[in-house]
């Protein structure tokens, strides 16, 4: 490897979050952006090559060093690491309604989960995975929710465009219908359900 | 004998309503599974049956004191209402009272769809492990610092303004005088069979005075030469020559 591979792996190896090709820029001022990404791709390619354990993996709009999958099993049983624990379903359709809809508020989401938000919202702000994006024009002037970077860290999604669109679901909803169309509407949407 | 009645607490009482929450995310999935049993197209509900479905599994499972569940429910009497009300012909530009409901129910599955995939995406993403656990550092300034001599002075004049003007303590010595006040009581002792805490104390004492007779007191009840009682609660204690010690 390089030493400017070697210099990213050792930065890489040292910070406990993903590491951006800016952030990393700055560790050798000579150091173009180009240089950066070409020396993150030999590292990655020297993991896999040799078949280490870890491998470098491009999440959160970064680049993180990351164990291999096949290695979970048995690194939890020595209790060496154990896994974020899971979300709830509550948690997830929260989130599921934040990630597509920010920003959005708290009353869209209840009107869409069709149950009180409170609790699941501020549980999901302090686990950092959603965060206040700003206030909505309307009356009172809600807080407006949208994710925050941890969101993609912890789906190890590169940035929001991972998220599978509309049109990949089995149901092909979109997400603002102006014009209400009663039963012709609901039709569409069966036919688009089978 | 009978077994005595388990208390009809408001969580005692019935199916237990907290846990039984947590088997649905909420009214629409309730809806949902309803549906799903029952195979029924989402666009052609039954209200009816439905409502009466809906309201049965609230209250079977303790449900309905959920108010997310109860608002759901009154939803759906108020459509099963309307759904009976006579319509004049088909064509008239009837809007199905449904449609609402229908559209929330799509939206929902289709929120719940995104949410299993997360799930699983979350799961295989917990499967790689990072470094362990580490604080975030502190909000740095950006590096290099740069400084001007104007600011580096506003910064110092800022940490000056910060310290508090010192208050100065001055701790003064006060001791106990016990050997006095030991002396104080044993002539008492050597005078009278018995007497008061008052009397012990002499007129006017300092809470130096109080504080010193009350340890040489101690002490001597300690070294068996006095008993101290109190005859009735809040009384004055009274100070007695602990006769059956000093006669050995």
């Amino acid at each position: 490897m390089t030493p400017l591979a070697q210099l990213l792996e050792a930065a890489l190896f040292s910070a406990a979050r993903p590491l951006t090709a800016e952030e990393l820029s700055t560790l050798d001022p000579d150091a173009t952006l180009a240089d950066v990404r070409t020396a993150l791709e030999q590292i990655r390619e020297h993991y896999d090559f040799e078949q280490h354990g870890v491998e470098l993996v491009e999440l959160a709009g970064g680049h993180q060093i990351l164990t291999r999958p096949v290695h979970a099993a048995a690194i939890e049983r020595a209790q060496f690491s154990v896994r974020t624990p899971k979300l709830t379903a509550a948690a997830l359709e929260t989130l599921a309604v934040i990630a597509y809809r920010q920003p959005v508020g708290r009353a869209e989401i209840e009107e869409i989960r069709g149950v009180s938000a409170g609790g699941v919202l501020r549980s999901l702000q302090e686990r950092g995975l959603i965060e206040v994006v700003g206030r909505s024009e309307a009356l009172g002037r809600p807080m407006l929710y949208g994710t925050a970077p941890m969101f993609l860290e912890l789906l190890g999604l590169r940035d929001l465009a991972d998220l599978p669109r509309a049109e990949e679901l089995t149901i092909a909803l979109q997400p603002h219908r102006a014009e209400a169309e009663g039963e012709d509407d609901a039709a569409a949407y069966v036919e688009a359900e089978s | 004998m009978t077994l005595p009645e388990a208390p009809t607490t408001a969580l005692g009482a019935g199916p237990g309503f907290f846990v039984e929450l947590d088997a649905y995310s909420g009214p629409l999935d309730l809806l949902l599974h309803l549906l799903r049993e029952e195979q029924i197209e989402i666009a052609d509900i039954p209200i009816a049956r439905i409502a009466d479905q809906f309201l049965r599994a609230i209250h079977d499972m303790g449900l309905n004191q959920a108010a997310d569940y109860l608002d759901m429910a009154s939803r759906l009497v108020r459509l099963k209402a309307q759904m009976l009300l006579p319509r004049r012909s088909e064509e008239d530009g009837w809007e199905d009272p449904r449609a609402e409901l229908v559209r929330r129910l799509l939206e929902y599955q289709q929120i719940r769809e995104i949410a299993v995939w997360m799930g699983r995406t979350a799961e295989r993403r917990a499967e790689r492990f990072a470094r362990g656990y580490l604080p975030p550092p502190p909000e740095l300034p950006p590096p290099p610092l740069t400084l001007d001599m104007i600011e580096m002075l506003q910064a110092v004049e800022r940490v000056i303004t910060g310290i508090p003007s010192p208050v100065l303590h001055r701790v003064v010595a006060r001791p106990l005088d016990v050997e006095g006040a030991t002396r104080r009581i044993e002539a008492l002792l050597d005078q009278r069979e018995e007497f008061s805490w008052t009397e012990a104390l002499g007129p006017r004492p300092t809470i130096v005075e109080v504080l010193s007779t009350l340890l040489a007191l101690l002490e001597l009840a300690k070294r068996g030469l006095v008993r101290l009682a109190q005859p009735s609660p809040f009384s004055p204690m009274v100070i007695a020559r602990d006769t059956a010690r000093t006669a050995a």
